[in-house]
């Protein structure tokens, strides 16, 4: 399978290149920028990434096994990423949890991250996402969410079309 | 003194601050950073001449400042460990993972008052003749890392970064460097193997401290967002003055996270160590107390790795008398003053700044279930007690909080997490352990007969219970 770069995107990470005295220090942010491109990072793209920093393709894949962030493929449009982690858990972030397994007809009894079959939305715990004051809180692809309610949570997903 | 005393959020939360340039010009930015680069050199009595760098680097020990990322370890003395006599460059990088659970202090800074983070780390750099530093900011904050590059951006643009930085001579570029959701990149020389563009396994210690092999094996200096945002008060200020603040070895403001069952949960910036405990979580002006009809249970004192303090523990706390001497007075955990020392004489820390208060309606099995999941979660892998560890104590427990538990498991856990305490690459080894530790042997009763009770079910024929939700559903708003 061949994997080509908008130009744009190129351009964007030539210059993140520029920030380090190693090539091999831009790849975090490379596949930041790859995976908000094409939305998770495919093997061609772990090799498309080792060629341009002059690694070997493990040393990509390494990072993308390693960081939990990363994707290896597609999720939901929507992610939604519910703090798992103790404050969060005191404040009824695992109730809420099951609240969105159930509206979207997934499993809450699964720990891992599910996808509804029409791939509109991922549902997954994480860890601790530094806003423990305002638990239970949620992400929503890049948008952060505080005190979310069942209501509010419903009213979040009615805003995701 | 139950109040808030705040420095370091004096303008964060005011009605039209914003993160704008020009905002936190209004409001006498980058004022600290001018002062910086114009010191005159200084003639000390025994002829020698003091630069501005040497001044500043003096000052902030002078200051007592000690770091607010976790250790507490003092930021003018971590500076001077740097070798500058190496020739090759000195990094530095702010540590803005902000990953302990219970923290979300620097948050604040990053998202309501970027340029005090950005002049704080200016002015750092120049102490330390840094050229090259990084904000290395974790991945699940990419609203911050715009903020913070358009925060850069503007220094920029006034020449407050860049190329010879107000005609001072100086050069310096800071770069946002975003990490992808990994716990252990807050450890240092995890942090710095990351941005290397590598897995974040942290590096032994000797000899991979940071001020002599740190990033790309050259001297590096990793500070903390609220410890760097402290150097641009301390510059302002003065150490005498900033001493001043806080109490004697335990200077300065802290801003303190509260969170978990209280009724006001918040971040609080008071001067260290003049607020206990007890007024951080029950005061009106903190925390607010627990919910109605609620008792306290235990309190983590200073993010999830801390040991845990139970309700109506005493300890006894070295004090130094009008005469001078010490004695030794016995406080209840409530009236500790909320200080490094206090904290670390009662056998836990104030770490990271981070109080999570649990309440009598917790179970206690429970709670160090959710946190024992998270240390195997975040176990980077390369040392096996803390692997392996802390993936048998997340098993153990897990099994205990779904109904499967056994009278022996309370000894099982202490075992493994004496195990692992001491034998590892990194701190994270003890960040595991203690908590295990803590919580088994101050609530081993309770260990012991969520064991008994279950095996008494099982055994009945009455099968496992349930599993145990923590908190059966989100608060109402
Ligand atoms: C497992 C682990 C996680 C850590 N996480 C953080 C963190 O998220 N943020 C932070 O500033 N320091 C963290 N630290 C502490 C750093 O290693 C380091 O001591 C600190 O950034 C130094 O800055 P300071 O001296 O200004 O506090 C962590 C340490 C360990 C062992
Ligand atoms: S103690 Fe744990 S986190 Fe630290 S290096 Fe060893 S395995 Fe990794
Ligand atoms: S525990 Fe959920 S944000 Fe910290």
């Amino acid at each position: 399978m061949s994997f080509t770069v908008p130009k744009e995107l190129e351009t964007e990470l030539d210059e993140l290149i520029t920030h380090y005295p190693q090539k091999r220090s831009a790849s975090l942010m490379f596949l930041h920028a790859i995976q908000e491109h094409f939305g998770f990072i495919s093997p061609e793209a772990m090799e498309w990434t080792a060629k341009k920093l002059e690694l070997q393709p493990i040393n990509v894949y390494e990072l993308v096994t390693f960081y939990p962030m990363f994707r290896t493929e597609k999720l939901g449009k929507y992610q939604i990423k519910v703090c798992r982690t103790l404050s969060c858990a005191l404040g009824g972030s695992h109730a809420l949890r099951d609240h969105f397994c159930q509206k979207l007809g997934l499993d809450s009894t699964k720990h891992e991250p599910q996808t509804t079959k029409d791939g509109k939305f991922t549902v997954e715990f994480v860890e601790c996402l530094a806003s423990c004051g305002t638990a239970p809180v949620v992400m929503i692809n890049e948008d952060f969410h505080e005190g979310v309610s069942n209501q509010k949570a419903d009213e979040l997903l009615g805003r995701c079309k | 003194m139950s109040q808030e005393y705040r420095l370091i959020l004096k303008n964060a939360d005011q009605p039209g601050y914003t993160t704008d340039m020009d905002c936190y010009l209004r409001h006498g930015g980058y004022g600290a950073l001018k002062k910086a680069l114009a010191l005159p050199v200084k003639d000390l009595p025994d002829g020698k001449k003091m630069t501005a760098q040497e001044q500043i680097r003096e000052d902030v020990k002078a200051s007592g400042l000690r770091g607010r990322g976790g250790a507490g370890f003092s930021c003018g003395l971590k500076w001077s460990f740097v070798d500058r006599k190496s020739g090759k460059p000195i990094y530095l990088i702010c540590n803005a993972d902000e990953s302990e659970p219970g923290t979300f202090k620097d948050r604040q800074i990053i998202y309501k008052d970027p340029h005090q983070l950005v002049e704080g780390m200016i002015i750092s750099c120049f102490a330390n003749d840094v050229h090259l530093a990084y904000i290395y900011i974790r991945g699940e904050m990419p609203d911050g890392a715009r903020i913070l590059k358009k925060a850069l951006a503007d220094a920029r643009a006034k020449n407050f970064l860049g190329k010879n930085i107000l005609g001072s001579g100086y050069d310096l570029e800071i770069y946002v460097h975003r990490g992808a959701g990994a716990y252990i990149c807050g450890e240092e020389t995890g942090l710095i193997e990351s941005l290397e563009g590598k897995r974040a396994y942290p590096r032994i210690k000797p000899p991979y401290f940071p001020a002599v092999l740190g990033l790309y094996m050259c001297p590096t200096i990793v500070n903390n967002v609220e410890t760097l945002a402290a150097v641009k008060h301390i510059v302002t200020m003065g150490s005498a003055e900033y001493a001043k603040l806080g109490t004697p070895n335990n200077t300065g403001t802290r801003i303190v996270s509260v969170s978990g069952q209280v009724k006001k949960p918040g971040y609080f910036e008071v001067e260290v160590g003049k607020a206990t405990i007890g007024e951080l979580i029950f005061h009106e002006k903190f925390g607010g107390g627990l919910k109605d009809g609620r008792k306290l249970k235990a309190i983590i004192p200073g993010g999830s790795s801390s040991k845990v303090f139970k309700a109506g523990e005493k300890f006894k706390l070295k004090r130094k008398g009008a005469d001078g001497q010490m004695t030794a007075v016995e406080v209840d955990m409530l009236d500790l003053p909320y200080d490094f020392d206090s904290l670390q004489q009662a056998g836990s820390m104030s770490g990271s700044g981070a109080i999570i208060v649990v309440d009598d309606s917790t179970d206690i099995v429970s709670v160090l279930a959710n946190l024992s999941e998270f240390y195997a979660h975040e176990s980077c892998g390369q040392c096996t007690p803390c692997r392996e560890g802390s993936l048998w104590m997340n098993k153990a427990l897990h099994r205990m909080s779904h109904g499967h538990g056994r009278k022996q498991d309370a000894d099982y856990l202490l075992n493994i997490a004496q195990n692992i305490q001491g034998r590892t690459i990194c701190a994270f080894g003890e960040a595991c352990a203690w908590p295990v530790l803590s919580f088994v042997n101050k609530f081993k009763d309770e260990f012991v007969a969520k064991g008994a009770a279950d095996e008494a079910k099982n055994h009945g024929g009455a099968g496992p219970t349930n599993e145990m939700k923590i908190a059966a559903s989100p608060r109402a708003d």
